[in-house]
């Protein structure tokens, strides 16, 4: 009798552990080999056939395709350098270079990765769309309030992530640090 | 006492093993992967657009909408496959995904060298099957070999503003995936 009780609870206590670190694990972003540059973080690795498991199924939760490594990289960032997460309510400014890379592209996205609607339909910009200064740097203005130059629009959405994708790169499994990929710096700015 | 601490402690060794094997299990109960999201839009073997993602309506989760996208849902199991296709004047790229969504292969324009992309697709097996003189005749063919008989071949062809989407959907208009032709 106390062998049953004593498996019974061993086996509450391992679908519990068990099960409860799974859902943990997948809730988060917990992929590895991540490169962190300022508010930035890419996960390259996710996109070969080098992925961990842990990545493996979090993408068949999501029914994403991540980008494939000969196609490009993805940088996300969910809150600025001060790690203050986004609110689409504040101003947010994006400013200086990208790194080296064919096309880039900048998108906003919900936390589940749906376009957030707005009065301009705007979802984004291409490096080809970007309004730049004569140096070819260029600023970027993430918020619910229309602004002159490159205006992002949240739509006011509460929470959003920004996604910086660049094509045709040398950016990649074997990049350290922000010397070899200059990532814009995400300033957070005024709030109602 | 001692008799519980050794129960706890076996029953938390034992959830390692049950993490373990729901996270591996897991890609292969999904109902709501890539694959299956688009099994109900994309006929096998054929080459369909995908509507533009949109606030309302986006068949997968963080699409970019820079690009017109084009898929092609692959099933090897009768045969290889053959995918050809024009390139956009901008920037275009070929990603090959198995049936669990993990990225196998990427080609972009400036990787294929021309103004056209030709390989074939086929599993390792069809692979090693192929008579030797075939393989040498057609070596300006890139093959591609499949880690899975089915999966995705994602077509994608950006617009670098707005108003060169037009040209970005030509461009996928082009591409073609079926079994190869005599």
């Amino acid at each position: 009798m106390r062998l049953l009780i004593g498996s019974f609870f061993a086996f509450a206590v391992a679908a519990l552990v068990g099960l409860g670190l799974t859902w943990l694990t997948l809730s988060g972003s917990t992929a590895f080999g991540a490169i962190s540059i300022g508010a930035w973080t890419a996960w390259p690795r996710t996109g070969t056939t080098g992925i961990d498991p842990y990545a493996r199924a979090a993408i068949a939760r999501t029914g994403q395709l991540p980008l494939g490594l000969g196609d490009g990289v993805a940088f996300y960032a969910r809150a600025d350098d001060k790690r203050r997460p986004f609110d689409g309510r504040c101003d947010v400014n994006l400013q200086g270079t990208t790194p080296p890379a064919r096309f880039w592209t900048l998108t906003l996205y919900d936390r589940d990765g749906r376009l957030v609607p707005n009065s301009l339909n705007r979802h984004g910009f291409t490096s080809q769309e970007i309004i730049r200064d004569t140096d070819g740097r260029f600023e970027i203005h993430v918020g619910p309030r229309a602004r002159f130059g490159n205006w992002l629009p949240t739509g006011g959405a509460e929470h959003y992530m920004l996604v910086l994708r660049l094509y045709d790169t040398p950016v990649g499994l074997a990049t350290r640090s922000g010397r070899e990929a200059p990532m814009p710096s995400v300033a957070g700015g005024q709030c109602p | 006492m001692t008799r519980w601490l050794l129960w706890l402690l076996g029953g938390i060794l034992l959830g390692g093993v049950v993490h373990l094997a729901t996270v591996l299990w897991l890609p292969r109960t999904a109902t709501q992967d890539a694959y299956s999201r688009l099994q109900e839009v994309a006929p096998l073997n054929t080459v369909t657009a995908l509507p533009a993602p949109s606030p309302d309506k986006a068949l997968l989760p963080f699409m970019d909408p820079a690009f017109a996208t084009a898929v092609c849902r692959y099933d090897l199991a009768k045969g290889p496959l053959q995918f050809s296709m024009t390139l956009s004047q901008a920037y275009t790229a070929v990603a090959f995904y198995t049936r669990f969504g993990i990225a196998y292969y990427a080609i972009n324009d400036r990787a294929a060298g021309r103004r056209t992309i030709q390989l074939d697709l086929m599993t390792e097996k069809q692979h090693s099957e192929m008579p030797q003189e075939v393989d040498v005749t057609t070596a300006d063919r890139l093959i591609v070999e499949s880690p899975t008989v089915t999966g995705l071949i994602v077509i994608k062809a950006l617009a670098p503003e707005p108003g060169l989407m037009p040209m970005a959907q030509e461009a996928l208009a082009t591409a073609r995936c079926r079994p190869p032709q005599p």
